[in-house]
């Protein structure tokens, strides 16, 4: 081979392209797939969300603003604060219970750090609905939790918390605590236990360590598990429909209402793309944190 | 005020099965640099980690400035430590690194600027305070670790393997460097190293430790020249031995015979304190301390052995040669490269080996 | 130190106590001879005996099945494709191709379900089996993407130039030192996608219509209607079943 003959930039371009330029013909079939079944979906749906409901049922094609109108009645909006308001209180229930398992699963020699992580995902692999009917199982009035209270007399009578905004929260965040756990021991596991001891030989108190050294080195752990808590939460569906009462509807139980009882598919529409919106402001800063973090492991 | 920055008074720790630190007892001086000098696996780290206080001694107890730090947590003890890895916050800049322990002590904002300020001078990174650690060389890196620990002005700098992650050149620089920063600010500076050279060029007085034992303490010229046992003679520099029983003592000489040379003459030698005829002896003896000639007669040395040259390195200020004294002996030596007339050695050339009677340093094992 | 390691060993003890708890007592109760009351009557097989004869649910898991497989093979064949597509031939706007492929898994599912039905229902395909299985199909082509993805972006790339190097074409290249490299990580996707599609509920429960009941939706029909030892039963069942697939994927991947 004549050197001379060898662009710049040879190197690079046979490092990134050992296989032919028609390689990326390869993404076609998936992309047609998704194409077909998730885009054109979801596009449809944004296209409906500005028709009307016909008489009975189905779709009248008008193009009009009156079913996001129709999101701010304060009816809807109460349902979409609760949403966000039960979505928040478990992914702080889940940063509390998970931070300290997370931080001492990876400080764990690699051996029992799996056997711990594999501990914590067992029951996550568990089918979600058997999870959730094991609390109702566990909450219902005649259920142990009520018997095993009453038992250590702490309580005269049953407490209802099944059907209840509490119960809610306790399936959420049974639901999604490993999705906390395992994102957060990633980043505690990237973080040298030797900064920590810096900062403690530094005159830093415990407090101190966990927030001047711990949390900001572990913050794209910390934000990618909020995320990864907070965004199925807040579309929830089954969790409020099974253990949640009439009157803790969340915005996932309003959509299935619209669109399988009400049998209002454009209002239904509407929510459902104001959810998706929310959804991926909040992944936006997700991913403006993560790659802040990226930067500052690379630092660049 | 105490004499001692440092005192150990048999202090033992286990790590599993294996006693990590086993019964030592140790004073260090009030502005010494002191070198814990060791194989890994021999204690010293563990040692070093104690004094910080992340580690507790299972026995014993370990005095700063004359007080037992018994049960003080790191963060209240008057020592701060550089890291091997220097564990610098990769999300602070080179002025927040410095600042963090004077911050978590609470000192006045005007306090802390000007303490920074001096720090950054004293190691040499003025104008670099802004940038975050990663923009930084393996050598700046190292002047952040020393200054962000010795801003807080601690009783003792404590030091692991500073220089391990820096390269050959570097290395040298910053040997010196750290000594010229002592000797300023006139801190005791306790160092760990497994590197012998980094010990004997720093410190004023070496540790020489092993399975969690301390061997011997003394200034790099007593380790290097009278070393009590065949371990420090062999990890402090490079070491020629020769085992044998002494055969007669006359006055403060001896004559030891070789085990592996049982055709050549005995050797004379300085005669260890309490050693008598038949008790068995081991010579050690440094390669640049031996003579090298073909030449029969030679005046001025005690002892002659012959060999045969098996290998002959240039190493660019020196000469090493590899020596065959017999079919399971071999020693070697150091010649200093000189001008153009120096004799030179050449692979299966028979040659002699000369050395005063105290050049060797004789253990009696 | 060692006082903050307990805290923290009992915190992280206490942690797992409440992932384990529920299911634990879940399985004993499926033993419970009481067909009402939380308290012990006793034990008895009775319930395993009930789900053995249920012919719906039964019909149910046979759906499940299919969907399941038909599901994992189109997702797996079209996730493999792309995840090789992506990774050999940086082009403009691969970023961007890769994120929007990656959507179905950040966006809420219950979007996905609903979003697929009123599709469905416009082109006026019947909800059945086969709405299911694409539905599912197309969320777990994203699940193979991103862990094949992840493992082709571990090998090193001076492999393949050694295979070239050594005079392979890039064909062989790929099929000789690239695939077999692959095969853990697909393996692991494909069980990743059976296990995901066999255990969906919601786009199911939007996708699925009359007669393409599958175990979720009737796990959830009997769920809705209340408490019963039977679904404890049937509850044990899948729990065990899940291990046996994890412990299956463990093991594929630590060969």
């Amino acid at each position: 081979m004549n050197p001379d003959a060898v662009p710049p930039d040879r190197p690079e371009s046979f490092r990134a392209a050992p296989v032919p330029r028609r390689s990326s013909l390869l993404l076609l079939p998936a992309l047609a797939w998704l194409g077909l079944f998730f885009f054109v979906p979801l596009a449809l749906m944004l296209a409906i969300s500005f028709a009307s409901r016909g008489t009975y049922g189905g779709v009248v094609w008008t193009l009009s603003l009156a079913n996001y109108a129709n999101v701010l009645d304060p009816l809807y909006v109460k349902v979409f604060l609760r949403s966000v308001l039960l979505a928040s209180v478990t992914t702080v229930l889940c940063l509390a219970l998970g931070f300290p398992i997370a931080y001492y699963i990876a400080r764990l020699p690699a051996r029992r750090q799996g056997i711990w992580l594999l501990l914590v995902m067992i029951p996550f692999w568990t089918n979600f609905l058997i999870r959730t009917y094991a609390w109702i199982f566990m909450l219902r009035t005649e259920g142990l939790m009520n018997q095993v209270l009453a038992g250590l007399g702490l309580i005269g009578s049953p407490v209802d918390v099944l059907y209840t905004e509490m119960a809610i929260v306790i399936g959420l965040v049974y639901g999604y605590l490993p999705f906390m756990i395992l994102p957060l021991s990633a980043a505690v596991e990237r973080l040298p236990p030797s900064l920590v001891e810096a900062a403690w030989d530094l005159y830093a108190s415990r407090w101190a360590v966990l927030w001047r050294v711990i949390v900001p080195l572990t913050k794209p752990g910390l934000v990618a598990g909020c995320t990864l808590v907070f965004i199925p939460s807040l579309g929830a569906f089954m969790t409020p429909d099974l253990m949640g009462g009439a009157r803790t509807m969340m915005i996932g139980n309003l959509i299935q209402h619209e669109f399988l009882v009400a049998r209002d598919w454009p209002f239904g529409s509407a929510i459902a793309l104001v959810l998706m919106v929310s959804v991926l402001l909040g992944l936006a800063i997700y991913l403006r944190a993560e790659r802040a973090g990226t930067r500052l492991a690379a630092g660049g | 005020m105490a004499e001692s920055s440092v005192e150990l008074r048999d202090v033992s720790k286990r790590h599993g099965d294996t006693r990590a630190v086993d019964r030592v007892s140790l004073v260090i001086r009030r502005g010494e640099f002191f070198a814990i000098l060791g194989p890994s696996g021999s204690g010293k780290t563990t040692l070093l980690r104690m004094l910080a206080g992340f580690e507790s001694p299972d026995a014993g107890d370990i005095l700063i400035d004359g007080r037992s730090v018994r049960g003080v947590p790191p963060n209240q003890r008057p020592v701060n430590l550089v890291f091997q890895t220097y564990a610098l916050f990769p999300h602070l800049t080179v002025a927040g690194n410095i600042a963090f322990g004077l911050e978590m002590r609470r000192l006045p904002r005007a306090d802390i600027a000007a303490r920074v300020e001096e720090a950054l001078d004293m190691v040499r990174l003025q104008g670099k305070q802004d940038r975050l650690p990663a923009q930084l060389s393996g050598g700046e890196q190292q002047r952040v670790a020393v200054a962000r620990a010795l801003v807080n002005r601690p009783a003792v700098l404590l030091l692991d393997e500073p220089l391990g992650a820096l390269d050959q050149q570097l290395r040298t620089d910053m040997q010196v460097e750290l000594k010229t920063i002592q000797e300023r600010v006139g801190l005791t500076f306790i160092c760990v190293t497994h590197h012998q050279e980094e010990a004997l060029t720093m410190s004023d007085r070496v540790a020489v430790m092993r399975q969690g034992r301390l061997l011997q303490v003394g200034s790099p010229r007593d380790i290097y020249e009278a070393p009590q046992s065949a371990f420090v003679a062999n990890f402090i520099g490079r070491s020629n031995s020769l085992t044998g029983r002494i055969e007669m003592v006359s006055g403060l000489r001896c004559t030891v015979r070789a085990a592996d040379l049982p055709a050549a003459d005995p050797v004379v030698a300085a005669c260890p304190a309490g050693a008598g005829i038949g008790s068995p002896a081991t010579l050690m003896l440094r390669p640049e301390r031996l003579h090298l000639s073909a030449d029969v007669q030679v005046d001025g040395y005690d002892n002659m052995l012959p060999a045969r040259v098996s290998k002959a390195i240039y190493n660019g200020s020196e000469t090493q040669y590899l020596l065959a004294l017999s079919d399971r002996l071999s020693w070697q030596v150091l010649i200093p490269n000189a001008g153009n007339g120096q004799k030179r050695f050449q692979p299966g050339e028979s040659v002699f080996l000369r050395w005063r009677a105290d050049e060797a340093v004789v253990l009696s094992e | 130190m060692s006082r903050k390691h307990t805290w923290l060993l009992s915190a992280s003890v206490a942690n797992l106590v409440f992932l384990y708890a529920p299911i634990v007592v879940l399985i004993l109760f499926s033993f419970n001879a009481s067909r009402l009351s939380a308290t012990w009557q006793g034990f008895t097989l009775e319930w395993y005996r009930l789900l053995l004869e249920d012919e719906a649910l039964r019909l149910s898991v046979q759906n499940s099945l299919v969907v399941a497989v038909v599901s994992t093979v189109v997702a797996t064949g079209l996730g493999v494709c792309a995840a090789v597509g992506l990774e050999r031939h940086p082009f403009r706007g691969r970023e961007v191709v890769e994120g929007a492929m990656l959507l179905p898994l950040v966006i809420p599912e219950i979007m996905m379900g609903v979003s697929l039905m009123l599709f469905f229902l416009l082109v006026k395909l019947p909800l059945s089996l086969i709405t299911v299985a694409i539905g599912h199909a197309a969320f777990n082509v994203p699940i193979v993407l991103v862990i094949v993805r992840a493992r082709l972006r571990k090998l090193d790339p001076s492999l393949e130039e050694a295979a070239r190097d050594l005079g392979a074409t890039p064909w062989q290249a790929f099929r000789r030192v690239t695939w077999p490299l692959l095969m853990p990580a697909v393996a692991g996707s494909v069980l990743l996608a059976f296990t995901v599609s066999l255990d969906d509920f919601i786009v199911t429960f939007f996708t699925a219509g009359p007669g393409s009941t599958t175990l979720p939706l009737y796990v959830y029909s009997m769920v809705k209607s209340g408490v019963t030892p039977t679904i404890n039963a049937l509850s044990a069942i899948l729990v065990l079943v899940s291990m046996a697939l994890i412990g299956a994927s463990l093991a594929l991947q630590r060969r």
